[in-house]
């Protein structure tokens, strides 16, 4: 067999579009399993030395992140309105993808969340639906994830946690001064604050070392290799096959099929935006829940005139984004909350629907701190703290350490109007057409919200702040978390992938990442999308040896 | 691609600087590495888009946005020059706007202080006079961001110098840290 790096004209076992959550282990698990594989990945391949603390950089200058002057999004409520140029979808582009950027916050689906739609019936407005697989269909791979890629956390401590088979990996992270005050205030209410699970190593593990607590986790890279993002944990070990080629800077544009409608390949343009065709025998999408479908409807072909895939119609449709909700509290001493990992405390007390509040919905509650200082100083003070002057020079200096917050994590329903579709008149730098977003919350999402902010208010209070605020609810966008725009399911005519992650429509085509989520869980879906990779690959991989794809 | 971290640097941060042109110009670059060098060193930078009259007035402003006193503010941060960068860089879209901002500021102040030379010249209460008839404007509302971002961003933008921002909210960028962390969790058990 050939070795990387491998030539275009010779078709490798697998083409993965996206080396992020996803795309990261199927390469490992792929080239593990013997076949050669590319992974194409629109961003740069920055190494841990590459990477800084600087705010202005990463968090305004979209130093790790899509950068809407170049690939800019527009946005419109309803199919009605009019679009408007603005950044909707924020995504890591990079070498291991959003894994590297994430708040690595690693919660597990609850058996729940496979099956709403059983237990809850019809949402009018909504297109809720089952899972085609249960809980326990995924709890090995959940536990395979948090092995493979290394998660701290502690067995037994959320009595609303699903059965699991093995404990974390790692013991917690310490907790800080948010986590100390949230837990304390959360016992008094009688819920059951628990320490958050974190894709980051409370310890050392599998050559890497433990975290340093420099605070710098959301929204950046960890140079000391202590968050498991598959940069730092799967992508070198896909390596060390000699099966396995990274392509950094190659933005895929169109997949291939050939006369029988099978996939051939992907056309995607280089670093100097040349077109490169890159032949594979099967291809896996693993480009997030935006670009996924956005690649797919790029794919027409006299075969597929709707796009790739799309018989359904719903590549694209169902798109479920980060519902949140979050409360700010100031406390008399200072917590230094811009010291540690962000979140150290969770409940789960709200995770279960309730007819009672009046909606179908949930949350999972952290408290964190995710600011940053201009982030803070622009948009973290109380809206009646004074914008500029000597008393906004006091109120940032006596804010900043003195803040935590707590986020609500909510359900999104999926619906099938919000959407990733392909804007008609905007195009990106390369020429493509931008991706669009229709999206408009469910009524019940908003009522969920609305009932978790008074959560968590009442807990802020219980735990002594001087004074709470909140960020306006439902304003939702840019969302990180990008689900639903290609569901799985049994019924061809309602999902776009099978069980096996397999297209109904394209025998060798495979989709995984969050557009294959079904629901939103209570957001935090980075763990079930790797726990769904680990088990797509063992399918793949099946599927391949036996002849299948 | 990796030779070196300089060089990655500026690779990151051209990747991330592209507002209006798609094509990086070379005075891109420059501006990139003067504010990185500017930073790092003790001589006095260059001012590379502002004359050094309009260079006091923006200063004057933003020293109003974050004022001086028992600690340092915008100005003895060195905001300005994270802005003068700015314009001459990364933000050359917002030219104009400051451009004709600051003219409609100045006649502004000529309409409520007859006889007023420049911003600069006011006194203090003169000042937040005329910049609280404009705070709603999209002048003050870019000088106010680029203020703001500049005195607390890392001091190699220009700002922040001897990190005065981030020592007067208290935020250190140690690279590592020991709990307890803070007022709270000095008790905490450790799991």
């Amino acid at each position: 067999m050939s070795r990387p790096p491998f030539r275009a004209s010779e078709p490798v076992d697998f083409l993965i579009v996206g080396s992020g959550a996803a795309g990261g282990v199927l390469a490992n698990e792929l080239a593990t399993a013997g076949f050669s594989v590319v992974v194409l990945e629109q961003g740069p391949w920055l190494r841990e030395k590459d990477f800084t603390h600087d705010e202005f950089d990463v968090g305004f200058r979209s130093a790790l992140t899509n950068d809407p002057a170049r690939q800019p999004n527009t946005y419109r409520r309803s199919s009605s309105d009019a679009v408007q140029v603005r950044k909707v979808v924020e995504y890591g582009r990079l070498v291991g993808g959003g894994s590297v950027h994430f708040t690595a916050n690693y919660w597990r689906f609850h058996e729940t969340d496979f099956r709403e739609r059983s237990r809850w019936g019809d949402v009018p407005g909504a297109t809720l639906a089952d899972w085609p697989i249960s809980y326990a269909e995924l709890e090995p791979y959940y536990t395979k994830a948090e092995y493979e890629i290394g998660v701290s956390g502690l067995d037994g401590s959320n009595p609303f946690e699903p059965p699991r088979s093995r404990p974390y990996p790692l013991p917690p992270m310490r907790v800080k001064s948010s986590g100390v005050l949230f837990e304390r205030a959360a016992r008094r209410l009688g819920l059951h604050p628990y320490p958050a699970p974190v894709a980051i190593l409370s310890r050392p593990y599998r050559g890497r070392g433990a975290c340093t607590l420099c605070g710098f986790c959301e929204k950046f890279g960890c140079e000391v290799r202590a968050k498991s993002s598959t940069l730092a944990t799967v992508i070198p070990a896909a390596l060390k096959t000699g099966r396995c080629e990274i392509r950094p800077n190659s933005y895929a544009r169109k997949i291939q099929v050939d006369r029988r409608g099978r996939a051939g390949g992907v056309v995607y343009f280089d670093a100097r935006r040349r077109e490169v065709f890159q032949r594979a025998k099967a291809v896996v999408v693993c480009a997030n829940g935006a670009e996924t479908p956005r690649l797919l409807l790029m794919s027409k072909s006299n075969l597929f005139p709707d796009g790739l895939a799309n018989s359904s119609g719903l590549v694209g449709k169902n798109f479920m984004v980060d519902s949140w909700v979050f409360v700010s509290g100031l406390f008399e001493h200072p917590l230094n909350e811009f010291k540690g990992i962000q979140v150290t405390r969770v409940v789960q007390d709200y995770y279960d629907s309730d007819p009672r509040r009046g909606c179908y919905g949930g949350a999972g509650i952290d408290c964190r701190f995710d600011w940053y200082p201009i982030s803070f100083a622009l948009s973290g003070l109380p809206p009646d703290a004074p914008a500029w002057g000597s008393g906004f020079k006091e109120a940032i200096a006596h804010y900043y350490t003195r803040t935590m917050a707590l986020l609500a994590h909510c359900t999104c329903l999926p619906v099938e109007s919000n959407s990733v579709s392909l804007d008609p008149a905007h195009k990106d730098a390369w020429g493509l057409p931008a991706l669009r977003v229709t999206f408009d919350s469910h009524p019940d999402d908003v009522i969920n919200m609305r009932f978790m902010k008074d959560r968590m208010v009442e807990m802020l209070d219980v735990a002594g702040a001087r004074k709470t605020w909140a960020l306006p609810i439902g304003d939702l966008l840019p969302s990180a978390h990008l689900m639903g725009t290609c569901r799985m399911g049994d019924d061809a005519k309602r999902s776009v992938i099978n069980r096996d992650h397999r297209a109904h429509d394209v025998p060798n085509l495979f989709l995984v990442d969050g557009s294959s989520l079904v629901t939103s869980g209570r957001q935090q879906p980075t763990a079930t999308i790797q726990a769904l990779a680990y088990r797509a690959a063992e399918r793949i991989t099946r599927l391949a040896k036996s002849g299948s794809l | 691609m990796n030779g070196g971290d300089d060089i990655n640097r500026r690779t990151l941060l051209l990747r991330s600087l592209s507002a209006a042109p798609m094509a990086l110009s070379p005075a891109l670059l420059e501006a990139l590495q003067h504010a990185h060098t500017a930073a790092a060193s003790d001589t006095p930078p260059r001012l590379e888009f502002f004359d050094a009259p309009t260079a006091a007035e923006i200063e004057a402003i933003a020293a109003e946005v974050i004022p001086s006193g028992a600690t340092p503010g915008a100005r003895e941060a060195g905001v300005i020059w994270f802005i003068d960068r700015a314009l001459a860089g990364f933000d050359r879209h917002k030219r104009e706007l400051y451009r004709r901002g600051l003219g409609e500021a100045q006649a502004a102040a000529r309409r409520l202080f007859p006889g007023s030379t420049s911003i600069a010249a006011l006194s203090g209460e003169q000042r937040i006079r005329l910049l609280q008839s404009i705070e709603q404007g999209e002048f003050f509302a870019a000088v106010r961001v680029h203020t703001i971002t500049a005195f607390l961003a890392g001091p190699r933008w220009g700002g922040n110098r001897g990190q005065a921002g981030w020592k007067l909210i208290g935020h250190q960028d140690a690279g590592q840290f020991q709990p307890p962390f803070g007022y709270y969790d000095r008790e905490a058990d450790i799991e």
